[in-house]
């Protein structure tokens, strides 16, 4: 049941039997899930779920935290991400991610998009400046900012800067893009446009998010999963999930019984 | 009393503390600049001393403190900020990061003399340097390193740990997020920490007293193993072993230091409030 959502596709991310905790504490127990290719799969529960930690496990970000402890697998279009000499950085290079808070980095608009670019060595002008125009513009911010492409970064709204943000992790042309609670601090106006520029990177990415709201999820997904204290309830597409859940758990969420 | 009363008391109690820390300040240093400006003089700070220090200029001293501050910068500097870097970015909490943190603490502590008296046993007698701008030059370094150290630790510190998690989620390495954003955010702490440690070097009269100076040369010095005069031993002997020397020269040796110093410490003071509002967090 939980993990075979997929009939045709190979998953992109595939996790088996994953567990991890902070010094002792468990923050994931026994997770199986399939994300599938070229669609948005959405992480949902309430906090504290563990939605968050396995975001950043995927792109192994969690390596920068001291006293933790895994057992299981992660792959990555069926390499083992974990196993001993893998590139950390070339891996963190094919995904993308875009935090809770918008955090451009000190700098200009130009600076932040090309960051990532010019850390891998690109360092050509005729190369950089298509990245910087097809990034902005994949994250539906070109047009706000082309004019004021070096004036700092801290200058945007939140919207502009969380935009940036996702056009900063589209640079490096990542094959997933892992996005938690990007809208969270956004007014509603932003939200629709961040979540309009999500429904058109899906059809070129993998995208994994972990929505603000459970309606956020119920619009923009095509599979789900829901997490409940560091457990995977149930997954499945976005009507079984959302619809019609197999789990009691899971329907007293969604409806809001509880949360 | 009411309760009126006594915010007013309280107030007036540490205004009152707060003026009596800069009154001291104002007094010593309106004393040296009334009693030491009439020694100011293009003779005074550009030419050789003459007739036994009591006329002619302080020159050797004042080029032998820059000397000493320049040398001790450029040892000082590489290790202090090296250190902090390691300390702040890439150690771990093992028994051996607690006991370079202890050894750092306990520098700090060690009285400037204990310092020269350890400068004239290692780098003067054991490693033959001799009394030289070299082991003068060594000896400050090591007394400013924890002050380096600490601020420039600090500085790190204080960038948000977002910009590494940032960096890190693009592909860059950790040394390519401290060089690209971690490093140029903390600059301006740096460089404040490093220059208030040297001027601290600048002003030390006992790490000098064994290592490097000398009371009178008739030359500049030519390489770094020669001794040099320097303006705080200077002061001292001038001031204490010399009979009959003017009083004026005591007091305008003594600004020319004052000015040193205190100069060094509003650039200090100019580079943070000038960074501080171009900050971005």
């Amino acid at each position: 049941m939980v993990g075979d959502m997929v009939s045709m596709q190979v998953p992109k991310i595939q996790v088996k039997d994953l567990s991890y905790s902070y010094g002792g504490k468990a923050a994931l127990s026994d997770i199986t899930l399939d994300v599938p290719p070229r669609a948005t799969t959405v992480l949902f529960g309430p906090a504290g779920g563990g939605k968050t930690t396995l975001l950043r496990l995927i792109n192994r970000l969690n390596d920068l935290v001291d006293n933790t402890q895994m057992s299981g697998h992660l792959f990555l279009d069926g390499l083992d991400i974990y196993a001993a000499g893998v590139d950390v950085c070339q891996l963190r290079r094919r995904i993308g991610m875009v935090f809770a808070l918008p955090l451009p980095l000190p700098g200009t608009v130009r600076e932040n998009v090309l960051y990532g670019p010019m850390l891998a060595g690109i360092r050509d002008r005729t190369r950089l400046e298509p990245i910087l125009e097809r990034s902005l513009s994949q994250a539906a911010l070109w047009d706000e900012v082309k004019d004021r492409l070096d004036g700092p970064a801290s200058r945007l709204s939140g919207g502009q800067q969380q935009r940036l943000c996702i056009a900063r992790s589209l640079a490096l042309e990542p094959e997933i893009l892992l996005l938690d609670e990007p809208t969270s601090g956004l007014d509603p106006i932003s939200t629709a446009k961040v979540e309009a520029s999500l429904n058109k990177l899906k059809q070129e990415f993998t995208i994994v998010i972990v929505p603000h709201s459970i309606q956020q999820g119920a619009r923009i997904a095509d599979y789900a999963a829901f997490f409940l204290m560091g457990e995977l309830i149930e997954c499945g597409t976005r009507a079984e999930v959302f619809t019609s859940p197999r789990d009691r758990r899971t329907e007293d969420y969604v409806t809001g019984r509880f949360g | 009393m009411g309760r009126f009363t006594v915010q007013r008391v309280g107030f007036i109690l540490l205004f009152a503390a707060t003026a009596a820390v800069i009154l001291p300040i104002l007094l010593v240093v309106s004393a040296i600049v009334v009693r030491g400006f009439g020694a100011i003089g293009w003779e005074f700070l550009a030419a050789m001393p003459r007739e036994g220090m009591k006329a002619g200029g302080i020159l050797p001293a004042i080029v032998g403190t820059l000397l000493l501050v320049g040398g001790t910068a450029v040892v000082a500097i590489p290790v202090g900020v090296g250190g902090a870097i390691y300390l702040s970015e890439y150690a771990r909490d093992t028994v051996l990061t607690r006991a370079i943190r202890l050894a750092i603490v306990n520098l700090a502590g060690i009285p400037s003399i204990v310092y020269g008296l350890f400068g004239l046993g290692l780098f003067v007698l054991f490693l033959g340097f001799g009394t030289s701008i070299l082991a003068g030059s060594l000896t400050l370094s090591i007394m400013t390193l924890p002050v380096i150290i600490s601020t420039a630790e600090e500085a790190l510190r204080a960038v948000p740990t977002e910009y590494r998690t940032v960096s890190a989620s693009l592909g860059g390495t950790r040394w390519q997020g401290i060089r690209h954003v971690v490093l140029p955010q903390a600059l301006p702490g740096i460089i404040t920490g490093v220059i208030l440690g040297l001027l601290r070097a600048a002003g030390e009269t006992a790490p000098i007293l064994f290592t490097v100076a000398a009371f009178y040369l008739p030359r500049l010095p030519r390489s770094a193993f020669d001794q040099t005069m320097a303006l705080p031993y200077h002061l001292y002997v001038i001031s204490t072993q010399v009979p009959g020397m003017p009083l004026e020269i005591q007091y305008g040796t003594a600004l020319v230091l004052l000015a040193l110093v205190l100069s060094l410490n509003g650039v200090a003071t100019v580079i943070r409030s000038f960074f501080r509002t171009r900050r971005e967090w």
